[in-house]
């Protein structure tokens, strides 16, 4: 027995260690995760509270409560932007310094109400104008990042390794001889993906929102708009991916590279406003940070259309890039 | 070319970067025949097949359909049967033959295929669930969606059991009776021997013997062949003035003088109560051209 179990170890081995792409993913994938997060987390300690500020000329720079530790000061574009952002208690104080010092702070936050201490501290004159309110719930502010997360895995790899497979089996050989136009074989397979995404994230919606109690606070036409071009982008996407290849290694692989990034940087669990400038930049190339932050916008919000407008034309000008390519370099058949 | 030709192809050649898998080919397929591409397995024809299909670019050469580079038409009117298909998955036999009769503007409907291909009573199946044989019934359903003028069938019954291979042979016995082109490459002689009006044989890339099976024979062998084991041939019997063909397992002997020929064997005294008298066929003619046995 033990000698037939060594055989078959010993094959099985070989084969791992010989198929260098997955060995390669293998090692490099958590090593890049790691230092991926290293750069998205790392850095000096984090503040421990958010202040919104109104009015920061040269003149109000020298206000000693700007010179407090663990305190990160936000510019805020004005004062009903910034009363906004601490009923939600998205800020923990908004300062403001264009006259006599007052601030506004949300009675409901436990950190407001600490951070209201250090203030007083530092300037016992300011005027106090209170507020109430409360945070969004984490599980209504994640609820939206899922659901976008959902549809990324299952325009990417639902689309990825189905093209793949189809090129594999030979089944795209047979098709290439038939009067099928690789255009309208990719059109066909990301319309066939978008009504199975959007009907799986209408049900999802409708269930998981049931059970969390969850209201969007904004229009469903823009929702489903945007799960719409959202969807079309990473299914567009997924082609690319599958365009050419051939080996289960390979575009496994590609996709991998794809969703790790988008799932960490996306702001699916977290968000990433603190994290260094070009930590932010990457992540607004991704489809899934667009398709969150309209998500986000119109169901936490109430946006319209002209908040989320730039968003969509991203999402929309990605999926034709993302097409154009996936049928400019689509092969039927393995070379 | 004669001018009937359906199919035409004009000095092939592919490489590849270690091999030149055609080399130079050259024929005509007149309408309503079937025409025989013949060869051991790596001589060319699958390569050259996929060629005339449009499915594999040439390196040089050309194939002309009805007198035309190929095109939209042709991928209109040609159906196809690969060597190895895999089909969409959880679909029925029916829903299989419908995808495909989506993808042509004008064809035969449905239930008429699954009717000429026997699978009738197999519509509602699973395709994953069919023996080889319907499988490759199935296929050839598919490649008969469109009604097509030119049929490519590229080694349809490898792998198939005597029976099967017996039965798809009747049912490509009725679709010739529908006046279609055929295009056939098999190594099985016994195959071509039985359907096609004309054969070319292959080897290495190149086209070694062309023409009607019957007119090949005749022009390259005598009235019959004697077989005997080559165990049991003795070799001064070489030094006697026969036509010998060497095969692995036999010694062949070509002749129109049958009597004489036995005679001559009994006076050499060489054992015959093994030997075999049979006319020749397209196995022994690729014996004969390239000196090696078709399925070696």
């Amino acid at each position: 027995m033990i000698k037939r179990l060594l055989a078959v170890w010993h094959a099985r081995n070989l084969e791992f260690l010989r198929d260098r792409p997955t060995l390669l993913f293998t090692l490099l994938l958590p090593l890049g995760i790691v230092i991926a997060m290293g750069f998205v987390f790392g850095g000096p300690p984090r503040p421990l509270f958010k202040v919104g500020l109104l009015g920061t000329g040269a003149g109000s720079a020298h206000h000693p409560f700007l010179h407090e530790r663990y305190v990160q000061f936000v510019p805020v574009q004005d004062e009903a932007a910034g009363l906004y952002e601490v009923t939600h208690q998205r800020i923990d104080l908004l300062l403001d310094l264009t006259g006599a010092a007052r601030y506004w702070v949300n009675t409901d936050s436990p950190k407001g109400y600490i951070v209201e201490k250090l203030l007083i501290a530092s300037d016992p004159g300011a005027r106090r104008l209170p507020v109430t309110g409360q945070a969004v719930p984490y599980v209504s502010w994640l609820f939206p990042g899922v659901l976008a997360m959902n549809m990324m895995f299952s325009c990417l790899f639902g689309v990825g390794y189905v093209v793949l497979r189809y090129r594999k089996s030979g089944f795209l050989k047979r098709l290439h001889a038939t009067p099928l136009s690789a255009f309208e074989f990719l059109t066909a397979q990301v319309l066939s993906r978008l009504s199975l995404i959007i009907f799986v994230t209408a049900v999802l919606y409708a269930g998981i929102g049931a059970i969390i109690h969850f209201h969007s606070a904004g229009s469903f036409a823009l929702l489903l708009l945007i799960a719409v071009i959202g969807s079309l982008s990473m299914i567009a996407l997924g082609l690319t991916v599958a365009a050419r290849f051939a080996s289960e290694e390979v575009v496994g692989g590609l996709l991998n590279l794809l969703t790790w990034p988008m799932m960490l940087l996306s702001g699916v669990w977290f968000s990433i406003e603190g994290s260094p400038r070009w930590v932010q930049w990457v992540a607004d190339i991704f489809p899934l940070t667009q398709v969150i932050d309209a998500a986000r916008a119109v169901m936490l919000d109430g946006a319209g259309i002209q908040r989320i407008t730039p968003n969509l034309i991203y999402l929309a000008v990605t999926t034709l890039v993302f097409l154009a390519f996936g049928a400019w370099s689509f092969r039927w058949r393995i070379d | 070319m004669p001018e009937s030709a359906n199919l035409e192809v004009h000095n092939l050649v592919k490489q590849y970067p270690a091999v030149t898998a055609v080399d130079g080919v050259s024929f005509a397929v007149p309408e309503g025949i079937c025409f025989g591409l013949l060869g051991p397995n790596g001589a060319g024809k699958t390569t050259t097949i996929e060629i005339m299909e449009g499915i594999l670019p040439p390196t040089s050469g050309e194939v002309r359909y009805r007198g035309e580079p190929l095109g939209p038409r042709f991928r209109e009117e040609a159906g196809i049967l690969f060597q190895k298909t895999a089909l969409q998955e959880f679909l029925t036999v029916r829903q299989s033959v419908a995808l495909f009769r989506g993808l042509y503007r004008h064809g035969l409907n449905v239930d008429e295929v699954l009717n000429l291909c026997a699978l009738d009573k197999l519509a509602g199946r699973d395709n994953r669930k069919l023996s080889g044989g319907q499988q490759q019934r199935l296929l050839l359903a598919i490649a008969l969606v469109n009604d097509p003028k030119v049929l490519f069938l590229d080694e349809p019954t490898t792998g198939l059991d005597p029976q099967a291979r017996r039965n798809f042979w009747e049912l490509v016995e009725s679709i010739k009776a529908r006046r279609k082109t055929i295009i056939l490459t098999t190594h099985y002689m016994e195959e071509a021997q039985l359907l096609c009006e004309q054969i070319a044989i292959m080897d290495r890339g190149r086209i070694i013997a062309q023409g009607p099976p019957q007119r090949l024979l005749r022009e390259h062998f005598a009235e019959v062949l004697l077989e005997l084991p080559r165990q049991e041939f003795p070799e001064v019997a070489r030094r006697l003035p026969l036509k010998l063909i060497d095969a692995s397992d036999r010694v062949e002997i070509s002749t129109d003088d049958l009597d004489g020929t036995l005679r001559t064997l009994m006076e050499a005294r060489v054992p015959l109560r093994n030997l075999r008298i049979r006319p020749a066929n397209l196995e022994d003619l690729f014996l004969e051209l390239t000196g090696k046995e078709l399925r070696a």
